[in-house]
């Protein structure tokens, strides 16, 4: 199981561990820095004492003149340390050094480009020396041989120091960068708590909260807003559930209570059987037609959620506007209306929701069509594009009607004083959820006496399922 | 012909059974899918309808293991959820057909119909006669009374349907279904515009009247009996 921390705590630690690094490196090289500073500092003493020696040897007259004029210069040197042999044998020591034995061989090296030796003592002090051979006029054919060490434990002892300083230094500045991380993490995610209190303001009736796409800084804004957008839908969907619940309790209210009256005004009285039997079918075609709009409600709700293209294939739109011109034939020569189609295209969906949908559109262009008008389907491919015309000639429709014509349950005769008309108020709104299953679109204009609907479904090709069988 | 109807709804179930009772069925009601499967397993059904939304054993239950034990009586399914899963589960273990709830008893006595007569066609009838109507489907032909009646094609479509089906109320849907392939709720004028255009070939220069409008259910074409 891993543990989860909050994103102030992981900022914190983050904010901490890189400032520690930071200041860690910082401190390794100021310390190395002074590491070296002090080691030039060292050899640049220790060859100026070797120089000295060289004048001094230079100058003296005899071993005894030697000693006592390297005791005059060196004497009061602290933490310094000289020897000066001669064959082998010591001529002069300031105290006690014990030279380990791997260094002695490299005597005689240029002082200025010898490397300087380093060790330690059993003590733990550490020495720094360099060796000299020295020619002086006391012993002529041999050269002195000249130690100097020096003890380092004076700035060994400050160096100490100051890590210690500096160790204290990066624990304090690295608990106080955390405590800053800490705060800078809580407060640079002010805008997530501001937005999860806006969330759970969110509920179902009180849908209209929007996350402060200004308030938020840039990279949260752009969650904002996408967080705003789902909100959007989510209201739109939901308004549009809601609506349609309310929608549908409406409706059928109407018709549940004429069957109501109905019913109970024939129990109310002793009647003829032809009367019961009137009254029971005309329950029946009611009754019919509350079923049939449950069902179109409901493939209404199914096509509008996009839940189902049931299959697709490429349809020969011809094809099927013959077939409904087959079905609407006797309807329409009753009225002594021509049915006329012009030109041919396909389209790519589901057969039988292409049929409905121009089906809904013939029946009303058939309801509304003048006597002796035509109606007509004119097919057409733009672009690539197939667009279905469904026209019929007869009264216009007003303008600020026809936005409001794809509704559910939207009739332009409110009195519904068609009684011929057995339509659920749901055909032009299952035309246009079919179309937008289909990618298509739906227009319709009314003009001068034509009302005309028109289809667009986008090429054939647009998706990528192959057309079947 | 005997019909079991599984179906817990009590209401639904006893109007069931009147319905095909009236229509000369033979018929046994059950409530629960244990009680259904054991009668079905009895074999002396010629088809079952049943609900799919039983309590305990529900109707997918009872198909599966009808199939299982190897019975083959034909099943109508009636369902309450339009779904197309729905449909093609049924199908796929072994329904014969479907109904959404909630149907017309018309659409329900057709289909029942539809599945008994499957099956035992033997020789595919070519010609049908009601009364002095006769239709010859090889000849494409109709007369009444010895009198030629022309018919487009689809009000040839829609008298085959009527004859074949003789004495069997056929509601509209049903008819759009069969004679235009129109398989979704349309308008229903069409077909009373239709009927009345076949009705004034077939029936309007002749007597008795044939072609009888059932109001609330649809149409049939059969010998008017007892009122002349």
């Amino acid at each position: 199981m891993t543990q989860r921390f909050s994103l102030t705590t992981r900022l914190t630690l983050f904010y901490t561990l890189a400032s520690a690094a930071v200041l860690l490196g910082l401190g390794w090289v100021t310390s190395s820095a002074m590491n070296k500073h002090f080691e030039d500092l060292d050899r640049g003493t220790l060859q100026d004492k070797i120089l000295l020696i060289q004048e001094v040897s230079a100058k003296a007259s005899s071993k005894q003149d030697l000693q006592e004029r390297l005791r005059e210069v060196l004497h009061s040197h602290e933490g310094l340390i000289v020897t000066v042999q001669s064959n082998g044998k010591r001529l002069y020591a300031t105290a006690e050094l014990k030279i380990p034995n791997e260094f002695l061989r490299e005597v005689g090296e240029d002082p200025q480009t010898q490397t300087m030796l380093s060790w330690l003592n059993d003590e733990g002090h550490q020495y720094r020396a360099l060796s000299a051979l020295v020619p002086t006029p006391v012993q002529q054919d041999e050269l002195l041989t000249v130690w100097v060490a020096l003890d380092t434990k004076l700035h060994d002892h400050f160096e100490t120091h100051f890590q210690m300083t500096l160790v204290i230094y990066v624990i304090l500045a690295t608990l106080c960068s955390g405590v800053f991380g800490w705060i800078a993490a809580n407060r640079g995610l002010a805008p997530l708590r501001i937005m999860r209190s806006r969330a759970q303001a969110v509920t179902s009736n009180k849908l209209g909260a929007r996350m402060p796409v200004d308030a938020v800084p840039l990279e949260m804004a752009d969650l904002a807003s996408t967080l705003n957008d789902m909100l959007d839908r989510l209201q739109d969907d939901f308004r549009r559930l809601s609506e349609f619940s309310s929608d549908l309790a409406h409706e059928l209210r109407t018709p549940i209570s004429n069957l109501l009256t109905e019913t109970q005004v024939t129990l109310s009285a002793k009647r003829s059987n032809d009367d019961y039997q009137d009254v029971l079918a005309s329950n029946s075609e009611e009754l019919q037609r509350l079923a049939r709009m449950v069902s179109d409600m409901l493939f209404l709700a199914k096509t509008e959620h996009g839940l189902s293209l049931p299959s697709r294939e490429v349809i020969e739109v011809a094809t099927e506007v013959q077939a409904l011109f087959d079905f609407y034939e006797a309807l329409a020569s009753e009225k002594g209306i021509r049915l006329e189609m012009t030109g041919a295209g396909t389209v790519s969906g589901d057969r039988l929701m292409l049929r409905r949908a121009l089906s809904n559109l013939l029946s009303n262009a058939l309801r509304h069509a003048a006597p002796q008008s035509a109606v007509t389907i004119q097919i057409e491919t733009p672009d690539n594009t197939t667009e279905i015309r469904v026209i019929n000639h007869g009264t216009n429709i007003s303008p600020e009607m026809l936005p409001r014509l794809f509704d559910r349950f939207f009739r332009v005769d409110k009195s519904r004083a068609h009684p011929q008309s057995d339509g659920t108020g749901l055909g032009l709104a299952i035309t246009r959820a079919i179309l937008k299953a289909h990618g298509g679109v739906i227009a319709v204009s009314s003009e001068s006496g034509t009302t005309c609907f028109s289809l667009r479904f986008p090429k054939t090709g647009a998706y990528a399922t192959p057309p079947q069988g | 012909m005997k019909i079991l109807i599984i179906e817990d709804e009590p209401k639904t179930g006893e109007y069931l059974r009147q319905g095909l009772t009236e229509a000369s069925f033979t018929v046994d009601l059950l409530q629960t899918g244990v009680d259904g499967l054991h009668a079905a397993l009895g074999g002396e059904h010629d088809l079952v309808i049943l609900d799919v939304m039983l309590p305990g054993m529900d109707g997918w239950d009872v198909m599966r293991n009808l199939r299982k034990q190897g019975s083959q009586v034909p099943v109508l399914f009636l369902t309450a959820r339009d779904q197309v899963e729905d449909r093609i589960k049924g199908l796929e273990l072994g329904a014969d057909d479907y109904l959404v709830k909630p149907f017309s008893f018309a659409e329900l006595l057709a289909r029942v119909r539809t599945i008994l007569r499957r099956g035992k066609s033997g020789a595919e009838e070519t010609s049908f006669r009601v009364a002095d109507l006769e239709l010859d489907l090889l000849r494409r032909r109709v007369s009444r009374g010895g009198k030629r009646i022309d018919l487009t094609s689809k009000e040839f479509g829609l008298l085959e349907l009527l004859m074949r089906r003789q004495g069997e109320v056929l509601p509209r849907s049903l008819i759009a279904s069969q004679v235009w392939d129109m398989n979704f709720d349309s308008d229903t004028n069409v077909i009373e515009v239709a009927v009345r255009r076949l009705r004034s070939k077939i029936d309007d220069p002749f007597e008795p009247k044939l072609l009888q409008t059932v109001r609330g259910m649809g149409y049939v074409l059969e010998t008017p009996l007892s009122n002349p």
